[in-house]
């Protein structure tokens, strides 16, 4: 095997950018939180950016490495050391047989992203390897690692082309308070105009419920024309859902594929970075933009990603 | 299909709304412009999501962006009544009632003042409409079950439903797709998977579908359920007749 988990930290999971095609049969998507950190890892690598990782939440596992592999840690920082020596992030790191990647504790952020040249050696599930707990699939035998798993590396390279290229500026950066933009819908219009005032005016503390499903916020309540409860539709990634007690919650990777509460607004999907980065206690507030702006910001994303993939693939 | 909305869901989802209320000619317009979309292939749609209500369209803004998406979308719902659609098939679904399988069958007969007999009789005689999929993977919300069997929750929710339970909440009924604990009246059992993650198809029943109960005896059950875990049975369905 190339990796042993020694210990496994609170919530280690395989995620890949989720499981798309049987939202119609009730399967959530899963998949990274923090989308965009997850990529730059594998980018690093260069790896497919939807290549495998594994998600590493708050409180970080112990793994001894058995098989030389570059890795990219990317995401929270979460004060990972090799061999005892802090370990450099957002960048391609050569990890020798006999070496152990530590975490020793949250500095900030909530999720870091672990990458390995060449993907992990795990099956395929309805087309994704991302762990989906509650329904115990995909991943690690569909569940987050515990001490004494070994996993296998699918196309190891511990000898990748020009190493001291594979670097870039640590890009998330911890805030006071987060400025998330949102697009408004799909029941903006359950609201009142003072109701959505208040969503775009308050500052947002997030609680201690925070999960791989969803994040619930405190603050001012947002007020309904007529309560919270709809005829149930779709549900997407970052929808802010707002019950009849009018506390929203933002909803995440594994959240079900439809509800019945009112949806005031989703957030954009440039911003899913900060989402999978959120924690009890941070402050976020709410922008609104025009899902022509959110479309941008989505496609000079992919230029950058296109523009690491490019100058790490050019001789 | 005059009053249809189209609403933001973020930046690479829409939600075509059809109406804001629980009836078939609602879900029979989403089935139908589903079946429409996907005859259209409009590239960069990525998947569809029918509920109650809505048909919720996943695309890459790569491919297509959001206003020229929604004027291919909006221009299909003109095409509508041009486009043939098939009637939807009746899943034929084996249940052993009663018994170990079905341990709240005498509580429903008599919440109900029927027989067990009668129970049976009632509730595999409906063809239920497959309102959509949700709540867990390959749970169906089904719409169409007498009143005369209705019976509420249990006081108290069993740790563990074994999957293929078949059970009764209020007016409505269903199968656990997977083992989950629960608070359903239970009153048979199906030896067919509805979720299977490791089949080519994962999971069996489609929103727009109809499902029909038939009882089965035990020995039956037990062949069934043979060739369920030998990966040969075939669900018989039969196309539900038009209305």
């Amino acid at each position: 095997m190339s990796i042993r988990v020694l210990s496994p930290g609170v919530q280690t999971t395989v995620q890949d950018l989720g499981r798309f095609g049987y939202q119609q049969f009730g399967v959530p998507v899963a998949g990274a939180m923090d989308p965009h950190s997850m990529k730059l890892a594998n980018l690093l690598l260069g790896n497919d950016p939807g290549e495998a990782v594994l998600e590493i939440t708050v409180m970080g596992p112990q793994l001894v490495f058995d098989e030389a592999n570059y890795v990219a840690l990317t995401g929270g920082d979460l004060n990972a050391v090799l061999d005892g020596k802090p370990m450099p992030r957002y960048q391609a790191v050569l990890v020798e047989p006999g070496q152990t990647i530590r975490f020793l504790g949250l500095k900030n952020g909530c999720r870091a992203y672990l990458a390995f040249a060449g993907g992990l050696d795990l099956p395929l599930v309805m087309g994704s390897r991302s762990t989906y707990m509650k329904a115990k699939i995909g991943g690690y035998k569909g569940r987050k690692l515990e001490a004494g798993d070994e996993l296998a590396f699918r196309a190891p390279n511990p000898k990748l082309p020009f190493p001291e290229r594979r670097v870039i500026g640590p890009d998330f950066v911890p805030q006071k308070q987060y400025e998330i933009a949102v697009i408004l819908g799909p029941q903006d219009d359950c609201f009142t105009e003072e109701g959505l005032n208040t969503f775009f005016r308050e500052v947002y503390t997030v609680t201690a419920d925070f999960d791989r499903m969803g994040c619930r916020l405190d603050g001012a309540v947002i007020e309904h024309k007529n309560g919270g409860d709809i005829i149930s539709d779709g549900i997407a990634f970052g929808a802010v859902q707002v019950p009849s007690a009018g506390k929203p919650i933002i909803m995440a990777a594994d959240r079900q594929t439809t509800g019945g509460y009112t949806k005031i607004a989703n957030v954009i999907s440039s911003d899913f970075r900060i989402l999978g980065q959120l924690k009890g206690g941070d402050k976020v507030h709410f922008v609104p933009v025009s899902i022509e702006y959110a479309q941008n910001a989505m496609m000079l994303d992919r230029q950058y990603y296109k523009m690491i993939a490019d100058f790490l693939s050019c001789e | 299909m005059e009053n249809v909305r189209f609403l933001l869901t973020g930046d690479t989802s829409l939600s075509v709304e059809f109406g804001n209320a629980i009836n078939e000619a609602i879900n029979h317009d989403i089935r139908a412009y589903k079946i429409a979309l996907e005859n259209a292939a409009i590239p960069g749609i990525v998947e569809t999501v029918p509920t109650y209500r809505s048909l919720m369209v996943h695309y890459d803004p790569a491919v297509i962006r959001y206003s020229a998406l929604k004027e291919k979308l909006e221009a299909l719902l003109h095409e509508m009544g041009e486009i043939e659609i098939p009637p939807s098939p009746v899943l034929e679904i084996p249940v052993l009632y009663g018994g170990e399988m079905g341990p709240d069958l005498p509580f429903v007969a008599e919440h109900s003042g029927l027989s067990e007999e009668e129970v049976i009789r009632i509730h595999s005689s409906a063809e239920y409409l497959i309102y959509m999929l949700g709540f867990t993977p390959g749970f169906t919300y089904l719409g169409g079950m007498s009143a005369k069997i209705a019976t509420p929750r249990l006081k108290q929710p069993r740790v563990k439903i074994p999957a293929g339970s078949v059970g009764i909440a209020g007016t409505q009924t269903g199968i656990y797709p997977i083992d989950s604990p629960g608070g359903w009246q239970l009153i048979g059992r199906t030896p067919v998977k509805m979720y299977d993650p490791g089949r080519e198809t994962p999971i069996l029943p489609e929103a727009g579908q109809y499902m029909k109960f038939y009882p089965v005896t035990q020995e039956e059950y037990d062949a069934i359920l043979k060739e369920v875990e030998a990966g040969t049975y075939v669900l018989k369905t039969h196309a539900k007749e038009e209305v």
